[in-house]
């Protein structure tokens, strides 16, 4: 025996356990936690705690590069497994849907109101421009006709496109149209959030055009007499839909204002900080958004009375600010 | 070798400069590599080296993830026009809304999904031995795999939008200008140490390697146990004419190497030794046996505090 290596005895006592460890890891890796039995959980602190005691002696006695390499890998994975997070998804859903997504809502108040500001500023601006003089539509619009709704559509033609005869219109034409609008707005409230890191100038743009759109829009059925009906057609999803839109602003301005002015706080940190707040948002807006394209496709379409399409309006309105502003019980538990 | 001869100062010189030259670019090469290379101290007070992952590396892992991409999208297309066929003509649009929300789940959700597993990775990134890990050394949270997901909208859809846009004129040059700007974006990753994108930084995250090493068998034990005691003994000299580069070279040739390469190898050490070949003696056998006794006798002068860096390392 005493033609060993030192390091190869070092070696050879402890191997096993480092092989038992990378069996554990790699169950862990392919098939997750679950995977894992009792003995297993209750072995990986000791096996990962020696593997990291023997990385750090082999660095000193051994001259073998594949053992010491093969401890550094090990030890790697055996950290990111000991330290991650073992949360499963769902019990990463429930969290956000509980208690993250709210709280960053919440803490967001002021890019909020700065996003409500700048979404309804520009419409604001565009429906009293486009109610002084019709022209500004076109300057707004181009020659793009949202279906025939522009100045020169007569009333009926406009009654017509709020209300639907159920008959005609089959389900499959809803559904694609639905989808298609929930895909245009979430890619939109993606990119509103992401256009945060330049300061949040680009995201301050979207918002403004989006407005414009919708104030001379806006405009066109008041000047016709159709506010109150539009109004209705407009928010039984609009309610859900502007507000996903505000808050992806809203996503992108806390972002921008971390960048802009991180205060005490590296740019770096400050961003990282912001950022996190700022996607939990952002996923949120989608959500809202498939909320939005179920109500836009199915319930505008089937439903023609005007002061239901208010009730829901005002209802999903409700439940949204309950949802996110309402004060709840501190669930930090110990 | 001995001291009472006094070395030629032309000779001396030379092998000095050789061996300045030899650590020189030993030493610039270590240099690069250090460049990627962060240390995380683990709460033992352990410190684990990790190595981040290159751009090129990104760049090749996202092309792989983008195919994987198209490939879902357009196997699933195929499958709903086909069941479009099937049911008839008037479920063409409800396929078409099951196929736009998919393609934007594919779109936005394919990365989420894959770093938010187990393994920290994408496929693409599994592919090339990378994955995700939080900047600070501490959880990889769902918040920040979000994070860095939701950025990429305007690191690739923005470049790519305003290479579409296109155009002549005036719309052409705002184009271009948009593309420039963007094109900051994009390229993020090689113009910062820690070859963080724009959603890395957001999020707090980084890329790192995280290569699978296999552990292989200890050289020396095998020829401990094949040798026949004392056929292998090397006078103390012999055994000191190497150092700790030159033990590693030999370690990646007899792991790594052709039969040819071996015979070369063993054939200069032979030379550089004096050692005479015995009858019966493989390459394989002498280079194990030299391996060996060369790694006892480092090892031994490191246990010391006393590193034998190179071959012109002589103290």
């Amino acid at each position: 025996m005493s033609d060993l290596l030192k390091s190869y005895r070092f070696r050879e006592e402890r191997e096993s356990d480092w092989r038992k460890l990378d069996l554990i890891l790699t169950r862990a890796e392919n098939n997750g936690v679950k995977a894992l039995s009792d003995e297993d959980m209750m072995a990986l602190p000791r096996l990962y705690r020696q593997a990291v005691s023997s990385l750090s002696v082999a660095r000193s006695i051994s001259l073998d590069q594949n053992v010491v390499a093969y401890l550094e890998s090990l030890c790697t994975r055996a950290y990111f497994f000991v330290y991650g997070t073992r949360a499963s998804i769902g019990e990463r859903i429930m969290d956000f849907l509980r208690r993250d997504w709210p709280a960053c809502v919440s803490a967001a108040i002021g890019p909020t109101l700065l996003a409500t500001l700048f979404l309804f500023g520009g419409g604001a601006l565009a429906f009293f421009l486009c109610m002084q003089d019709m022209d500004w539509f076109w300057t707004f619009h181009g020659n793009s006709f949202w279906e025939g709704r522009n100045p020169d559509a007569t009333v009926d033609y406009l009654r017509s496109t709020i209300y639907h005869d159920p008959t005609t219109t089959g389900d499959g034409q809803l559904s694609s149209f639905a989808s298609f609008l929930f895909n245009n707005n979430a890619q939109i409230a993606l990119f509103a959030f992401a256009l945060g890191f330049a300061f949040g100038i680009p995201t301050a743009w979207l918002l403004i055009y989006n407005g414009v759109h919708l104030g001379s829009m806006y405009a066109v059925f008041w000047s016709k007499g159709l506010g109150y009906e539009f109004t209705g057609w407009l928010m039984i999803h609009g309610t859900t839909e502007l507000f996903a839109i505000i808050l992806a602003g809203a996503a992108g301005f806390v972002i921008g204002g971390a960048v802009a002015f991180p205060g005490r706080m590296t740019r770096l940190a400050s961003a990282r900080h912001a950022g996190q707040k700022a996607a939990t948002i952002a996923m949120g807006c989608v959500i809202m958004l498939i909320v939005a394209a179920i109500l836009e496709g199915f319930g505008r379409q089937m439903i023609n009375s005007d002061v239901i399409r208010y009730a829901i309006a005002i209802g999903m309105m409700f439940l949204w600010l309950a949802y996110f502003y309402l004060p709840r019980r501190d669930e930090a538990k110990p | 070798m001995n001291a009472t001869v006094p070395h030629a100062p032309q000779t001396l010189s030379r092998l000095q400069i050789e061996a300045d030259q030899r650590r020189r670019a030993r030493m610039l090469e270590t240099q690069r590599q250090s460049k990627l290379a962060r240390e995380l101290v683990t709460p033992e007070g352990a410190v684990i080296h990790l190595k981040l992952s290159t751009a090129a590396e990104r760049a090749g892992a996202f092309l792989i993830d983008v195919a994987i991409q198209w490939a879902i999208v357009i196997a699933t297309s195929i499958g709903l026009s086909y069941a479009m066929r099937a049911m008839g003509s008037g479920s063409a649009n409800v396929a078409f809304a099951v196929w736009l929300v998919f393609f934007f789940f594919v779109r936005n959700f394919y990365y989420i999904f894959f770093e938010l597993g187990p393994k920290s990775a994408t496929p693409g990134k599994r592919a090339l031995g990378i994955r995700v890990a939080a900047r600070n050394g501490g959880r990889l949270t769902a918040n920040s795999v979000l994070a860095r997901n939701f950025i990429r909208e305007i690191e690739v859809g923005l470049p790519f939008q305003f290479l579409m846009m296109g155009g002549t004129g005036v719309s052409g040059w705002i184009a271009l200008l948009g593309l420039v700007w963007s094109g900051i974006f994009l390229f993020f990753p090689v113009f910062n140490k820690d070859k963080m994108r724009v959603g890395d930084l957001i999020a707090g995250t980084w890329v790192i390697h995280s290569p699978k090493t296999k552990l292989m068998g200890d050289i020396s034990s095998s020829a401990a146990s094949q040798a026949l005691p004392g056929r292998f003994a090397f006078t103390p000299e012999q055994a000191d004419a190497y150092g700790i580069h030159e033990l590693h070279v030999l370690e990646d040739v007899l792991r790594n190497s052709t039969e040819e390469v071996k015979s070369q190898v063993a054939l200069r050490i032979r030379t550089k030794i004096g050692w005479q070949p015995q009858p019966g003696e493989t390459d394989i056998a002498f280079l194990e046996a030299y391996y060996a006794s060369l790694r006892r006798r480092l090892e031994q002068r490191m246990l010391l505090g006393d590193r034998k860096a190179d071959k012109y390392d002589t103290r």
